[in-house]
């Protein structure tokens, strides 16, 4: 009878799994203990704290990082290098600030309750632990720990059908590509004998492959799979629906953190595994990335709803950050890095301006019902003023260098006509930010209830910290990008 | 070497201003008061800078004020200034729009937050004209479209929604191109030193060696975004519209002000940093120049109103600078920097008067208007002055101008400048024929009424018309502060252009 040999494990590398899912637990048992319903403040000040301190193992593990380079722990299937803990810490930071606005938004609808947190904080520790992943089927096992939770918290809102809708639609579509995910790592282990990338890479380092079908189909299947979770075109028509029924806060919590998990998993398994295959993957990419950035940009033009405007802009920008896997070079990895740094928080903040607006029931999502914010509540306007042009890819604002930074990438490994692609789709892009700009400054119409909307303390705070991190990033980049360029100097090959 | 710090007053002045100005949004014309301080030391600053400047530095190449520093070493961004005889000019038509625009097109509504888009509009295209770095150029390009967006759809006239969003996607799509070529260009430089890091500085670009067929694809990219700022026809179709529907202060920033980031940056970066592409372009530029300055006086011609009539002008005036900057040769190219100057100037006076009629009738059509000269003999002799100088009348200032570029572009290419030369006498109709409809006749109805020009309005016109008439007696100080670095950079050029 063969033992069962454990392997050798390094706690910190872990670690920030191990806090976002114990804290899970530990609020679901604490909820099941406690004889009345747990108070919303415990629930929420618990995940807020989970986050703090994984931003803080984050520190901890960026400084081992310093001393001991890049490991590898559990049988090699998860590691610790520096894309992996800035990657973590964009997480956690992202974590922390949708808390607070789920926070003051179950406040507002009455869904009290320690359900959310209980699930995003499962759903974190998935998308942890795709970024750490080195190894097709802990990857896997993440990807599914994240949509999951995700899948529960998109039907959230129970008294509302659409809500309902969102997910059944987001789990049967999610179920399949998980399906299809894991068919391609299976085909991936039939051509190479392994699930570890490294192993997969040095396999197909050293072998050449005469009938290298599998791996193709392999590899092909894996892309799809990601293709889905990022909503890259044709895989992407969940998206809006998704976004749109589902509640506000889940909506901003899942664009931001879905997307850092899924990307750094990609890239990844792109790089890492088969990076030897970069002449067959690329292509594919390149149309992948063409379809995605200049479709989303043009299906978000008739858009008259925020959520499924925000929809179509994260499509677009999915083809962004997707520029960064197709360079394929250490620079592209940091731009992709950087997009995903700057990204997440602009995008939690703008989905807490846009919760904010939606009113009891969170169903005002018109861009009429924008129509003279920024003259009624200026500094609410302004924010979101800021996060839009951001997200436009305007100069000063931290959108310009992410942008800037993956087509540079883009340039640099070749791809000048793909650069030029991606940065039309963003002028078509510009024209509907520019919209709602306007409307925001425009003259209060008054057939439309024109009242101020309530911004609750730590909402207003969630905004703050977006639109000052958009600034700062946008005037100073230089820290953050060097920051990213040493994060992937430590990326393990 | 004079310090930069010069310079760098000149970009964070303004917007300075601009946060002053909205600290004191609540007292009532204070942020006014501010705005116009600020446009006062500009101008002042600027004309020190003008003076200051020495076009023989030693290593510089016609450059001073020079000072790099290194923002983030990865993104190879850098705030990098140097002034020559090129940009010298432009420094001190954007102090003067910032005056001016502010003295005769004052807006009261919302007050503060006109003035401050004002005022960083003004810092940011100052930062566009000293850039010394071309990613750093790019920067402040991309970003005056948006104070510029506000400016148009806050602040513009019935349809100004479409026309700052038409305005804003024209630039916005062309300079797209101008990134990727600038982003190709950085990385060609390092991938040729491989040692240095990725670098965009101006002197850098200029060394990065190329092929033939690489400079004629980077020059069409160039081109596609400067030609629609500038605007260059066919890609104008955006400024009658968006020119109309500004108000005074944004037509004024935006005709005699940022259609010169175009024709600068067609100079400047187009021209100088693609050496190699110089002969195989230049016909099919000037060509469309031509074309521009024939198209745009036909349709001056028949304008239905005045705003659209200057659009129209300036088209035909952008395409003579046009022709002046791609003709090769010094003459040429030294009658380009003066007519952006002058041009700058003219439509300053041109927008100012049109304001101050729309003042008084609301209206800004042609056929509402006849017979003003007796009721405002003051406007029509001030209207008068910016008409002939902009017809090229010798002792004005746009004679000189016009002809250098003529003379520049006969030497180096005859047949173009025959067809151009048209264009001097179709300005000459159309300006007529303008002025005859709204300024002869007799006056019936309201525009017997009309109040003649007011003395603040007056003043506001002294400057534009001492520059008109001093520039046109006695251009010499000028010209010999720019003509040293269009010297030097024509030569370049000429030289580079033959290949290496």
């Amino acid at each position: 009878m063969n033992t069962l040999t454990i392997p050798s494990i390094h706690y910190l590398t872990i670690l920030p799994v191990l806090i976002f899912f114990g804290s899970s637990l530990l609020l679901l048992v604490a909820s099941a203990m406690w004889r009345r319903s747990l108070p919303m403040v415990f629930s929420t000040t618990m995940a807020v704290l989970t986050s703090l301190a994984v931003l803080v193992v984050t520190y901890f593990q960026w400084r081992g990082l310093d001393h001991g380079g890049a490991t590898t722990t559990v049988a090699h299937a998860v590691v610790l290098d520096g894309f992996s803990v800035v990657a973590t810490a964009v997480i956690a930071v992202s974590v922390g600030l949708a808390a607070i606005v789920a926070h003051d938004w179950a406040l507002r609808e009455n869904v009290r309750g320690p359900e959310y947190q209980i699930l995003a904080m499962a759903s974190s520790a998935g998308a942890v632990l795709m970024t750490q992943a080195n190894d097709l089927i802990v990857i896997f096992l993440g990807l599914e720990i994240l949509s999951l939770g995700l899948y529960v918290l998109v039907a959230l809102d129970r008294r509302k059908t659409e809500s309902a809708e969102a997910s059944l639609k987001y789990f049967i579509l999610g179920g399949f590509a998980s399906a299809i995910f894991i068919y391609g790592a299976a085909l991936l282990y039939g051509a190479t004998g392994s699930t570890n990338l490294t192993t997969i890479s040095y396999f197909l380092g050293s072998n050449v492959l005469l009938q290298p079908g599998l791996l193709v189909a392999g590899g092909a299947l894996l892309l799809v799979g990601f293709a889905f979770k990022i909503a890259a075109v044709p895989f992407h028509m969940w998206s809006p629906d998704v976004y749109e029924g589902a509640p506000t806060p889940v909506t901003g919590f899942m664009a931001s953190i879905v997307k850092v998990g899924a990307f750094a998993a990609l890239i990844r398994v792109m790089i890492s595994g088969l990076g030897t295959q970069l002449g067959t993957w690329r292509p594919i990419l390149w149309v992948l990335i063409a379809l995605t950035t200049v479709v989303g940009a043009a299906l978000a033009l008739p858009q008259r709803n925020a959520k499924r405007l925000l929809a179509y802009s994260s499509i677009n920008h999915a083809g962004f950050i997707l520029i960064g896997v197709w360079a394929g070079t250490a620079r592209g990895s940091a731009a992709l890095l950087f997009y995903l740094a700057t990204y997440a928080p602009t995008v939690v903040a703008t989905f807490a301006i846009v919760t904010v607006m939606g009113g009891l029931g969170d169903e005002r999502h018109s861009l009429e019902s924008y129509r003279g914010l920024a003259r009624r509540q200026p500094w609410l306007g302004a924010s979101l003023a800021v996060l839009l042009l951001s997200q436009l890819g305007a100069p000063l604002t931290a959108g310009f260098y992410a942008k800037f930074s993956v087509l540079a990438a883009a340039v640099d490994a070749g791809g000048s006509v793909l650069a030029l692609i991606a940065l039309l789709s963003a002028a078509i892009a510009a024209s509907f930010y520019l919209r709602w700009t306007v409307v925001l400054y425009a003259e209060p119409d008054d057939d439309i209830d024109a009242t101020r909307v309530v911004v609750p303390r730590g909402t207003a705070l969630v905004i703050g910290v977006g639109v000052v991190l958009t600034l700062l990033f946008g005037v100073w980049p230089g820290p953050l990008v060097t920051l990213a360029q040493h994060a992937t100097v430590y990326f393990l090959p | 070497m004079h310090s930069s710090l010069w310079l760098s007053a000149l970009i964070v002045l303004p917007l300075l201003g601009a946060l002053v100005a909205m600290l004191v949004r609540r007292t009532p014309g204070a942020s006014y008061g501010v705005a116009v301080g600020v446009g006062v030391i500009e101008v002042v600053l600027s004309l020190v800078v003008a003076v200051l400047y020495k076009s023989n530095v030693a290593g510089a190449q016609g450059f001073d004020f020079l000072s790099r520093h290194v923002v983030s070493a990865p993104l190879g961004l850098a705030y990098d200034v140097a002034l020559d005889g090129l940009s010298l000019l432009m420094v001190v038509l954007t102090a003067l729009v910032l005056l001016l625009s502010l003295l005769g097109g004052r807006d009261k509504r919302r007050e503060p937050a006109f003035v401050s888009w004002l005022l960083i509009l003004t810092g940011l295209t100052m930062g566009s004209f000293v850039a010394h770095d071309v990613l750093e150029f790019f920067v402040f390009f991309e970003l005056t479209l948006v104070p510029c967006y506000f400016i148009i759809s806050g602040w513009g006239g019935a349809e100004r929604a479409r026309a700052a969003l038409k305005f804003f996607l024209y630039t916005f799509t062309a300079s797209a191109f101008l990134l990727i070529g600038i982003l190709y260009m950085g990385f060609a430089y390092q991938h040729q030193h491989p040692t240095l890091g990725l670098t965009f500085a101006y002197g850098a670009m200029a060394a990065t060696s190329m092929s033939h067929a690489t400079a004629v694809w980077l020059f069409v990219a160039f081109a596609l975004a400067f030609g629609a700022k500038a605007p260059i026809w066919p890609l104008h179709t955006w400024s009658p519209l968006t020119y109309a529907e500004a108000p005074t202060a944004g037509s004024i920033e935006l005709s005699a002000l940022l259609a010169k980031l175009g024709s600068y940056g067609l100079l400047r970066f187009a021209v100088g940093l693609l050496p190699l592409a110089q002969v195989s372009v230049r016909p099919y530029v000037l060509t469309l120049a031509v074309i521009g300055i024939l198209y745009g006086s036909t349709l001056a011609c028949v304008a239905k109103d005045l705003k659209r009539f200057v659009a129209y002008s300036s088209l035909a005036q952008m395409s003579f600078i046009t022709l002046g900057v791609m003709s090769g040769s010094t003459i040429g190219v030294t009658g380009a920097v003066l007519l952006m100057f002058n041009h700058g100037v003219i439509t300053i006076g041109f927008f100012l008067i049109i304001g101050f009629l729309e003042r008084r009738r609301a209206s800004i059509q042609i056929a509402d208007f006849s017979g003003l000269q007796g009721p405002a003999p003051v406007l029509a002799a001030l209207f008068t002055v910016a008409m002939l100088a902009s017809i090229g009348l010798p002792g004005l200032s746009g004679f000189i101008s016009e002809y250098l570029i003529l003379i520049g572009t006969f030497t180096t290419h005859a047949w173009w400048s025959v067809f151009a030369s048209l264009g001097v006498l179709a300005s000459a109709v159309y300006l007529l024929w303008a002025y005859q409809r709204v300024f002869h006749g007799r006056a019936l109805g309201a525009n017997a009424e009309i109040a003649d020009a007011s003395p603040s309005e007056r003043w506001v016109l002294v400057p534009v018309v001492v520059l008109i008439v001093v520039l046109g007696v006695f251009p010499k100080p000028v010209l010999d502060r720019i003509t040293p670095s269009v010297h030097t950079f024509v030569t370049q050029v000429a030289t580079a252009s033959v290949g290496k």
